[in-house]
């Protein structure tokens, strides 16, 4: 007889680990443990993540960044107590689904901003001040944040946004009038654009 | 750099609950699975980065199984072996099991434990000496005399026509 690992599994153990993960996350968050928690959606700019702590919305990343590098970077700089637990993310998705579906113009969600300090957060906080379906640009966002000269901290500070879409540095734009640069790349940015253009 | 406990949860959630199993049978071990879990997240800040997580994960485990028994022993003894008591011990989905079940409840605590810890788990002795004390000579014996026990009774069943 050959005693291993695989004699004591079952074919249903997939099933029962993802319903004990399941009852962990929420244990956590009973237990005030789950200093994030996150979770993924699809969406027409494709699969984002989502990750909260108990203050609020912490991170959107979008597939181009790298999930997992997103969450290792998550457990190195907030904490490791890090787990895939949907129930927290529930107003967040919701709120996301339709803003997709064009039946929301802003996000209602309490964020948390301490990714970002300084000027960045500072000019985070701006963001959502520019409405829906509206564009600025990095100068106008500048002079906004009362330091005209600091354009090139401006494009900095929506480069390093880490709350993509939810504070929309989408909507700044080159004043040139061509799109500039974006975290989830160009066409993420001309696709959020276009949805609000057309809603 | 630690990496996320969603990882690790990933990773060694598996083991843990076919360690679990093994100390405990199939009911109690989904208990002991989600003891263990939690109280290794609110450890998990503190484990050192190049902490060996497996034998970190296994310790908490072999202290959850034996709280586990404690309050199954505070509990009123069942009449006898019924039938209903010995199915719980299966896998849920695998066939012809219960008698590997039986033989593995049938082992003495020390052996029982040595051979989830080496077997399942893939410790090493030296490591399974620190959780259980002792040498870890005391263990590599613990282990073979557990094998050796589970081959006699498990084979012997084999003959009266289980798999092997």
């Amino acid at each position: 007889m050959r005693i291993s690992t695989d004699l004591f599994a079952s074919p249903a153990d997939s099933d029962v680990l993802s319903r004990l993960r399941y009852g962990l996350g929420l244990a956590a968050e009973e237990q005030g443990l789950l200093d994030i928690a996150y979770t993924t959606v699809d969406s027409p700019v494709g699969t984002l993540l989502l990750a909260a702590t108990p203050v609020g919305l912490l991170r959107v990343a979008y597939d181009s960044e790298d999930h997992d590098l997103v969450l290792d970077s998550l457990s190195h700089k907030v904490s490791p107590r890090l787990l895939r637990a949907p129930n927290r993310l529930g107003a967040a998705v919701r709120e996301l689904d339709e803003y997709f579906g064009g039946r929301r113009r802003a996000f209602d969600l309490p964020l948390d901003l301490s990714l970002s300090s300084g000027f960045r957060q500072l000019v985070q906080r701006l963001l959502p001040d520019i409405g829906y379906g509206q564009t600025r640009t990095y100068r106008q966002v500048a002079e906004l944040a009362g330091n005209p000269k600091a354009v090139r901290a401006v494009g900095t500070a929506c480069a390093t946004n880490p709350l993509p879409v939810v504070v929309p540095c989408h909507r700044v734009l080159r004043a040139d009038g061509t799109i500039g640069g974006y975290v989830g790349g160009p066409d993420a940015k001309a696709a959020l654009l276009r949805l609000e253009a057309a809603a | 750099m630690k990496q996320p406990f969603e990882k690790v949860v990933a990773q060694y959630g598996g083991m843990v609950l076919r360690v679990c199993r093994v100390l405990l049978g199939v009911h109690d071990a989904e208990d002991a699975w989600s003891e263990t879990f939690i109280s290794a997240m609110r450890a998990y800040p503190e484990l050192p980065d190049n902490a060996n997580a497996e034998a970190w994960l296994v310790t908490i485990a072999h202290r959850k199984a034996i709280d586990v028994l404690r309050a199954r022993q505070r509990q009123p003894a069942p009449v006898g072996e019924v039938p209903e008591e010995a199915s719980q011990l299966g896998v849920p989905g695998a066939e012809d099991d219960g008698d590997l079940w039986q033989s593995v409840r049938a082992l003495p605590e020390k052996q029982r434990q040595a051979v989830a810890y080496h077997y399942v788990a893939g410790l090493a002795y030296a490591e399974i000496a620190e959780i259980l004390g002792g040498s870890a000579d005391a263990a590599r014996r613990a282990a073979a005399d557990g094998i050796r026990n589970l081959r006699k009774n498990y084979s012997g069943a084999a003959a009266e026509g289980a798999p092997s």
